[in-house]
Protein backbone atom coordinates (compact mmCIF):
# COMPACT_ATOMS: atom_id res chain seq x y z
CA UNK A 1 0.00 0.00 0.00
CA UNK A 2 2.63 2.20 0.94
CA UNK A 3 4.56 1.37 -2.03
CA UNK A 4 1.42 2.24 -4.33
CA UNK A 5 1.03 5.81 -2.33
CA UNK A 6 5.04 6.77 -3.29
CA UNK A 7 4.59 5.37 -6.92
CA UNK A 8 1.56 7.73 -7.35
CA UNK A 9 3.31 10.62 -5.77
CA UNK A 10 6.19 9.77 -7.83
CA UNK A 11 4.08 10.07 -11.69
CA UNK A 12 1.93 13.14 -9.94
CA UNK A 13 5.16 14.83 -9.34
CA UNK A 14 6.91 14.03 -12.47
CA UNK A 15 3.67 15.01 -14.15
CA UNK A 16 3.37 18.23 -12.71
CA UNK A 17 6.69 19.14 -12.83
CA UNK A 18 7.83 17.91 -16.04
CA UNK A 19 5.82 19.02 -18.10
CA UNK A 20 5.88 22.47 -16.61
CA UNK A 21 10.03 22.11 -17.03
CA UNK A 22 9.63 21.29 -20.87
CA UNK A 23 7.08 24.14 -21.55
CA UNK A 24 9.45 26.81 -19.81
CA UNK A 25 12.26 25.25 -21.80
CA UNK A 26 10.71 24.73 -25.36
CA UNK A 27 9.51 29.10 -24.61
CA UNK A 28 13.29 29.88 -24.42
CA UNK A 29 14.52 27.62 -27.24
CA UNK A 30 12.10 29.61 -29.34
CA UNK A 31 13.17 33.10 -28.44
CA UNK A 32 16.71 32.31 -28.14
CA UNK A 33 16.25 30.56 -31.70
CA UNK A 34 14.94 34.40 -32.77
CA UNK A 35 17.52 35.57 -31.06
CA UNK A 36 20.42 33.55 -32.79
CA UNK A 37 18.49 33.68 -36.53
CA UNK A 38 21.67 36.12 -37.57
CA UNK A 39 23.91 33.37 -37.09
CA UNK A 40 23.53 30.38 -39.41
CA UNK A 41 24.52 27.11 -38.46
CA UNK A 42 24.94 25.33 -41.98
CA UNK A 43 26.21 20.98 -42.41
CA UNK A 44 27.78 21.57 -45.55
CA UNK A 45 31.89 21.57 -45.95
CA UNK A 46 32.02 23.53 -48.79
CA UNK A 47 33.07 26.97 -48.46
CA UNK A 48 30.97 29.08 -51.03
CA UNK A 49 33.50 31.00 -53.50
CA UNK A 50 34.00 34.61 -53.16
CA UNK A 51 33.71 33.87 -49.43
CA UNK A 52 36.18 36.21 -47.02
CA UNK A 53 36.49 35.02 -43.96
CA UNK A 54 40.05 36.17 -41.92
CA UNK A 55 39.55 33.54 -39.15
CA UNK A 56 37.90 30.06 -38.09
CA UNK A 57 37.70 28.40 -34.79
CA UNK A 58 35.72 25.41 -33.41
CA UNK A 59 32.71 25.94 -31.61
CA UNK A 60 31.01 23.33 -29.08
CA UNK A 61 27.74 22.93 -27.29
CA UNK A 62 26.39 20.35 -25.38
CA UNK A 63 23.06 19.76 -23.29
CA UNK A 64 22.07 16.56 -20.38
CA UNK A 65 18.52 15.97 -20.63
CA UNK A 66 16.55 13.81 -18.55
CA UNK A 67 13.08 12.54 -18.75
CA UNK A 68 10.63 12.94 -16.02
CA UNK A 69 9.17 9.94 -13.97
CA UNK A 70 5.65 9.98 -15.48
CA UNK A 71 7.18 10.40 -18.92
CA UNK A 72 9.05 7.17 -18.59
CA UNK A 73 6.46 4.84 -16.97
CA UNK A 74 4.69 5.98 -19.94
CA UNK A 75 7.19 5.05 -22.41
CA UNK A 76 7.61 1.75 -20.16
CA UNK A 77 3.95 0.89 -21.49
CA UNK A 78 4.67 1.95 -24.58
CA UNK A 79 7.72 -0.53 -24.75
CA UNK A 80 4.61 -3.14 -24.52
CA UNK A 81 2.41 -2.44 -27.28
CA UNK A 82 5.15 -0.34 -29.79
CA UNK A 83 4.56 2.51 -31.41
CA UNK A 84 6.31 6.07 -30.72
CA UNK A 85 7.67 6.93 -28.16
CA UNK A 86 6.32 10.49 -28.53
CA UNK A 87 7.94 11.09 -24.63
CA UNK A 88 11.04 10.44 -25.70
CA UNK A 89 11.10 12.52 -28.67
CA UNK A 90 10.17 15.53 -27.19
CA UNK A 91 13.17 15.17 -25.15
CA UNK A 92 15.53 14.56 -27.73
CA UNK A 93 14.45 17.35 -30.17
CA UNK A 94 14.83 19.70 -26.63
CA UNK A 95 18.08 18.46 -26.27
CA UNK A 96 19.16 18.84 -30.19
CA UNK A 97 18.06 22.42 -30.60
CA UNK A 98 18.89 23.69 -26.69
CA UNK A 99 23.03 21.81 -28.00
CA UNK A 100 23.13 23.43 -31.31
CA UNK A 101 21.50 27.34 -29.23
CA UNK A 102 24.84 26.78 -27.26
CA UNK A 103 26.94 26.24 -29.84
CA UNK A 104 25.98 29.84 -31.42
CA UNK A 105 25.95 31.54 -28.19
CA UNK A 106 29.59 30.02 -28.29
CA UNK A 107 29.99 31.82 -31.97
CA UNK A 108 28.83 34.85 -31.62
CA UNK A 109 30.99 35.45 -28.48
CA UNK A 110 33.81 35.51 -30.99
CA UNK A 111 32.05 37.48 -33.44
CA UNK A 112 31.68 34.82 -36.11
CA UNK A 113 28.45 35.30 -38.37
CA UNK A 114 28.17 31.87 -39.66
CA UNK A 115 29.09 27.66 -38.37
CA UNK A 116 30.19 25.03 -41.18
CA UNK A 117 30.19 21.92 -41.15
CA UNK A 118 27.58 21.33 -37.93
CA UNK A 119 27.80 17.29 -36.33
CA UNK A 120 25.51 16.32 -33.92
CA UNK A 121 26.39 13.62 -31.83
CA UNK A 122 23.36 11.86 -28.80
CA UNK A 123 24.65 9.32 -26.33
CA UNK A 124 22.76 8.14 -23.31
CA UNK A 125 25.16 8.69 -20.96
CA UNK A 126 22.90 7.44 -17.41
CA UNK A 127 21.21 3.67 -17.49
CA UNK A 128 18.67 4.31 -14.89
CA UNK A 129 16.37 0.82 -13.23
CA UNK A 130 16.24 -2.03 -15.73
CA UNK A 131 18.13 -0.34 -18.26
CA UNK A 132 15.64 2.12 -18.96
CA UNK A 133 16.99 5.39 -20.79
CA UNK A 134 16.88 8.09 -18.06
CA UNK A 135 18.92 10.83 -20.11
CA UNK A 136 20.37 12.04 -22.90
CA UNK A 137 23.41 13.93 -23.85
CA UNK A 138 23.48 15.78 -27.14
CA UNK A 139 26.70 17.33 -28.31
CA UNK A 140 26.85 20.02 -31.31
CA UNK A 141 30.01 21.44 -33.02
CA UNK A 142 31.26 23.14 -35.93
CA UNK A 143 33.98 26.05 -36.85
CA UNK A 144 32.82 29.00 -36.89
CA UNK A 145 33.87 31.54 -39.36
CA UNK A 146 35.12 34.75 -38.84
CA UNK A 147 34.96 37.88 -41.12
CA UNK B 1 46.94 26.64 -32.54
CA UNK B 2 44.31 26.61 -34.87
CA UNK B 3 41.47 24.06 -34.22
CA UNK B 4 38.56 23.47 -37.18
CA UNK B 5 36.13 20.96 -37.95
CA UNK B 6 36.41 21.63 -41.84
CA UNK B 7 39.47 20.15 -43.96
CA UNK B 8 40.68 23.64 -45.08
CA UNK B 9 41.38 26.64 -43.64
CA UNK B 10 39.88 29.44 -46.10
CA UNK B 11 43.13 31.77 -47.25
CA UNK B 12 46.00 29.60 -45.93
CA UNK B 13 48.01 26.26 -47.89
CA UNK B 14 48.60 23.93 -45.83
CA UNK B 15 52.31 23.00 -46.25
CA UNK B 16 52.94 19.83 -44.27
CA UNK B 17 51.00 16.52 -43.38
CA UNK B 18 51.81 15.38 -39.92
CA UNK B 19 49.01 12.81 -39.53
CA UNK B 20 46.81 11.72 -36.88
CA UNK B 21 46.60 13.16 -33.32
CA UNK B 22 44.42 12.16 -30.66
CA UNK B 23 43.09 12.74 -27.12
CA UNK B 24 41.64 11.33 -24.14
CA UNK B 25 39.35 11.04 -21.32
CA UNK B 26 38.00 9.29 -18.83
CA UNK B 27 35.83 10.52 -16.42
CA UNK B 28 33.47 9.24 -13.77
CA UNK B 29 30.91 11.50 -11.87
CA UNK B 30 30.75 11.40 -8.35
CA UNK B 31 27.94 10.42 -5.73
CA UNK B 32 26.66 14.36 -4.98
CA UNK B 33 25.78 14.54 -8.73
CA UNK B 34 24.31 11.02 -8.83
CA UNK B 35 22.25 12.04 -6.12
CA UNK B 36 21.42 15.26 -7.60
CA UNK B 37 20.63 13.43 -11.56
CA UNK B 38 18.59 11.00 -9.58
CA UNK B 39 16.50 13.68 -7.95
CA UNK B 40 16.25 15.05 -11.70
CA UNK B 41 14.98 11.34 -12.92
CA UNK B 42 11.93 12.41 -11.46
CA UNK B 43 10.84 16.09 -12.36
CA UNK B 44 12.59 16.03 -15.55
CA UNK B 45 15.04 18.85 -17.03
CA UNK B 46 18.42 19.40 -17.26
CA UNK B 47 21.51 17.98 -16.09
CA UNK B 48 23.82 20.58 -15.14
CA UNK B 49 26.48 18.88 -12.87
CA UNK B 50 27.05 16.28 -16.15
CA UNK B 51 26.77 18.85 -18.82
CA UNK B 52 29.67 20.30 -16.98
CA UNK B 53 31.52 16.97 -16.28
CA UNK B 54 31.27 16.34 -19.66
CA UNK B 55 32.50 19.81 -21.00
CA UNK B 56 35.39 19.57 -18.40
CA UNK B 57 36.42 16.35 -19.55
CA UNK B 58 35.58 16.98 -23.68
CA UNK B 59 38.03 20.11 -23.08
CA UNK B 60 40.58 17.91 -21.87
CA UNK B 61 41.05 15.68 -24.15
CA UNK B 62 41.29 18.21 -26.58
CA UNK B 63 44.25 19.83 -24.99
CA UNK B 64 45.98 16.59 -25.13
CA UNK B 65 45.31 16.21 -28.74
CA UNK B 66 46.58 20.33 -28.72
CA UNK B 67 49.82 18.99 -26.96
CA UNK B 68 50.48 16.26 -29.02
CA UNK B 69 50.20 18.58 -32.12
CA UNK B 70 52.67 20.91 -30.43
CA UNK B 71 54.95 17.83 -29.64
CA UNK B 72 55.05 17.34 -33.54
CA UNK B 73 55.20 21.17 -34.62
CA UNK B 74 52.26 21.65 -35.83
CA UNK B 75 50.17 24.97 -36.08
CA UNK B 76 46.58 23.57 -36.37
CA UNK B 77 44.73 21.13 -35.94
CA UNK B 78 41.96 20.13 -39.16
CA UNK B 79 39.05 17.67 -39.30
CA UNK B 80 38.67 17.52 -35.43
CA UNK B 81 36.05 14.74 -34.22
CA UNK B 82 34.10 14.08 -31.09
CA UNK B 83 33.00 11.29 -30.15
CA UNK B 84 31.67 9.62 -26.74
CA UNK B 85 31.57 6.05 -25.41
CA UNK B 86 30.88 4.70 -22.53
CA UNK B 87 33.26 2.01 -21.02
CA UNK B 88 31.72 1.05 -17.60
CA UNK B 89 28.61 2.11 -15.43
CA UNK B 90 28.89 5.81 -14.18
CA UNK B 91 32.11 6.22 -16.51
CA UNK B 92 32.08 7.81 -19.69
CA UNK B 93 35.28 8.37 -22.35
CA UNK B 94 35.42 11.46 -24.49
CA UNK B 95 37.80 11.22 -27.18
CA UNK B 96 38.99 14.04 -30.01
CA UNK B 97 40.80 13.39 -32.79
CA UNK B 98 41.94 15.30 -36.09
CA UNK B 99 45.17 15.80 -38.10
CA UNK B 100 47.86 17.70 -37.22
CA UNK B 101 49.52 20.06 -40.28
CA UNK B 102 51.76 23.70 -40.55
CA UNK B 103 49.73 26.56 -42.24
CA UNK B 104 51.30 28.80 -44.07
Amino acid sequence: MVDLIVFLTLLAMGYGFGRYAEKRHYQSIMKREDKWRHIPAVSTKIIPAGSKFSDSQIVMGSVVISVDYFKRFIASLRNIVGGRMISYESLIDRARREAILRMKEQASDLGANLVFNVKLETSSIYKGKRNSIGSVEVMAYGTAMIS
Amino acid sequence: MLISNLEIVPGRHIKQHFGLVQGSSVRAKHVGRDIMASLKNIFGGELKGYTELLQESREEAMNRMVEQAEAVGANAVLNVRFSTSSIAAGAAELFAYGTAVILE
